[in-house]
C-alpha cells in the first residue's frame, strides 16, 4: 500500500478530476432521463479502511440498491452505483410512471428498469472517462443487488485485499434538486490502475 | 438484547468471547464467518474471512485475520489461551455468497472458494462443522452467543435463522 500513502495533493486532485468528468458526464445523463436539473457533490477521493467504505451509505447493515458493473480494459477496476430505496422508488417513479407498491419487494420489472438505468449512467460515467485518458474501459454487463451495503461493496474491494486493509475510492453523490433524490457512484480502480490513469494523464509519479 | 455484552468483529478481524457474551459481525457478503466454540467452558471465537489463502499477499504487515489458512490457526490460539480445547470444539459458518451473478473470473468466484478454504483448514485440525448457512446470492449479519452455542443469521430476504 506505500504506493498510496505517498500519493500527494496534487495526484489526488487528479485523480478528483477523474471523478469530476466522469461523473460529470453521467450527471447530465441523468438530468436528461429525468427531464429536471440534477446537481453533483464535489468528488471525495480517499484511502478508506474497509470497515469504512460502506459507512459512506449509511453503514454496513443500511439496505441499499446498488447496481455493479466490473471495468474492463486498460484500467480496470469496479464500478458500483448506489441508491438508497427512497431515491431508487422515487426515480421509478419518475422514469417510468411506475408506482412502487410497499411491502411488496421490487418486481422484475423494476429492478431491471433500475438496473437499465445504472447501466446507463455507469456507461457515460465510464466512457467519458475512457475519451479524456485515452485508456480502454469496457464495462461489463451490469447487475443489480438489493441488499446490505457492506456485503455489496465488500464485493469491490477483494482486489485490494491481498494488498492491505483499505482501498482507494473515488466518490461522487448525486442531488435531484427538490426531492432530494440521492444517488452515488463509486469508482474503485483495481490497484494496479493507478499508475496507468496517472500516466495517460501525463502526471510523473517519479 | 437482554444486556449482553457485544463483541464486534470488523471485516478481515477476529475477536474471542466468553461469559456468555456475544460476537457479531455484519455485512458478510462473499466474506466468510467462522465461528468456532468449546461447548465446555464456554469460550467462543469468531473470524470475518475475506480471502482463501495468503499465498497471494502482497502487504507489507500481513494482517492474518483475513486470509482463511491464517486466521484459523490464530483463533484457535486465542481460544487455547482463554482456555478452550482444540479437540473440544466445533465449527460453524456463514456467508460465502456470490453477490453478483457475473460470469468467468475468478475473483468471483471469492465466496465459495472462501468456503472451501475454511472447510478444509478445519478438517486439518479436526474441528467438526456442526452447522453452516453458506452460498446463495444474499449478505448476512451474524450474532453468536458464547453462552448457547447458537449462531444467528439475519439477512434482508430471508429475515433470522438460528443454526
Amino acid at each position: 500500500m506505500s504506493l498510496f500513502d505517498s500519493f500527494k495533493a496534487f495526484e489526488l486532485d487528479v485523480l478528483k478530476e477523474v471523478g469530476n468528468i466522469g461523473a460529470g458526464n453521467a450527471a447530465t445523463a441523468l438530468s436528461k432521463l429525468l427531464d429536471k436539473p440534477v446537481d453533483m457533490g464535489v468528488p471525495k477521493v480517499s484511502l478508506l479502511p474497509f470497515e469504512e467504505v460502506a459507512e459512506r451509505v449509511g453503514g454496513s447493515e443500511q439496505i441499499v440498491l446498488a447496481v455493479f458493473l466490473r471495468v474492463e480494459g486498460e484500467a480496470p477496476g469496479n464500478m458500483f452505483f448506489i441508491l438508497g430505496e427512497e431515491a431508487a422508488k422515487r426515480m421509478l417513479n419518475q422514469l417510468m410512471s411506475m408506482n412502487h407498491v410497499e411491502d411488496e419487494g421490487y418486481s422484475e420489472l423494476e429492478l431491471s428498469a433500475l438496473c437499465e438505468i445504472g447501466n446507463i449512467l455507469a456507461g457515460s460515467y465510464l466512457s467519458s472517462l475512457a475519451d479524456f485518458t485515452q485508456l480502454s474501459m469496457v464495462p461489463s454487463v451490469p447487475s443489480i443487488a438489493l441488499d446490505m451495503a457492506g456485503a455489496i461493496l465488500s464485493y469491490g474491494l477483494m482486489q485490494y485485499g491481498e494488498m492491505g486493509d483499505s482501498a482507494m475510492l473515488i466518490e461522487t453523490t448525486f442531488i435531484e434538486d427538490y426531492q432530494s433524490l440521492e444517488g452515488h457512484f463509486f469508482l474503485i480502480p483495481d490497484p494496479d490502475s493507478f499508475n496507468k490513469i496517472f500516466k495517460a494523464l501525463g502526471v510523473d509519479l517519479g | 438484547m437482554n444486556g449482553q455484552l457485544l463483541v464486534k468483529v470488523g471485516m478481515a478481524d477476529l475477536n474471542i468471547a466468553a461469559d456468555g457474551a456475544v460476537l457479531k459481525t455484519t455485512g458478510l457478503g462473499s466474506c466468510v464467518g467462522l465461528t468456532l466454540f468449546d461447548p465446555i467452558c464456554k469460550v467462543a471465537g469468531m473470524a470475518h474471512v475475506m480471502l482463501p489463502s495468503s499465498s497471494i499477499a502482497r502487504e507489507s504487515q500481513m494482517n492474518i485475520a483475513k486470509y482463511a489458512d491464517t486466521a484459523i490457526p490464530e483463533l484457535l490460539e486465542r481460544m487455547k489461551a482463554a482456555g478452550a480445547r482444540v479437540e473440544r470444539m466445533e465449527a460453524k459458518m456463514a456467508g460465502g455468497a456470490q453477490m453478483f451473478a457475473l460470469g468467468g473470473s475468478d475473483t468471483l468466484r471469492i465466496g465459495p472458494r472462501n468456503v472451501e478454504s475454511c472447510t478444509e483448514m478445519l478438517n486439518q485440525f479436526g474441528i467438526p462443522i456442526k452447522a453452516q448457512d453458506t452460498g446463495g446470492n444474499y449478505g448476512r449479519t451474524i450474532e453468536f452467543d458464547s453462552e448457547k452455542g447458537i449462531l444467528v443469521i439475519r439477512s434482508v430476504q430471508y429475515g433470522v435463522k438460528e443454526i
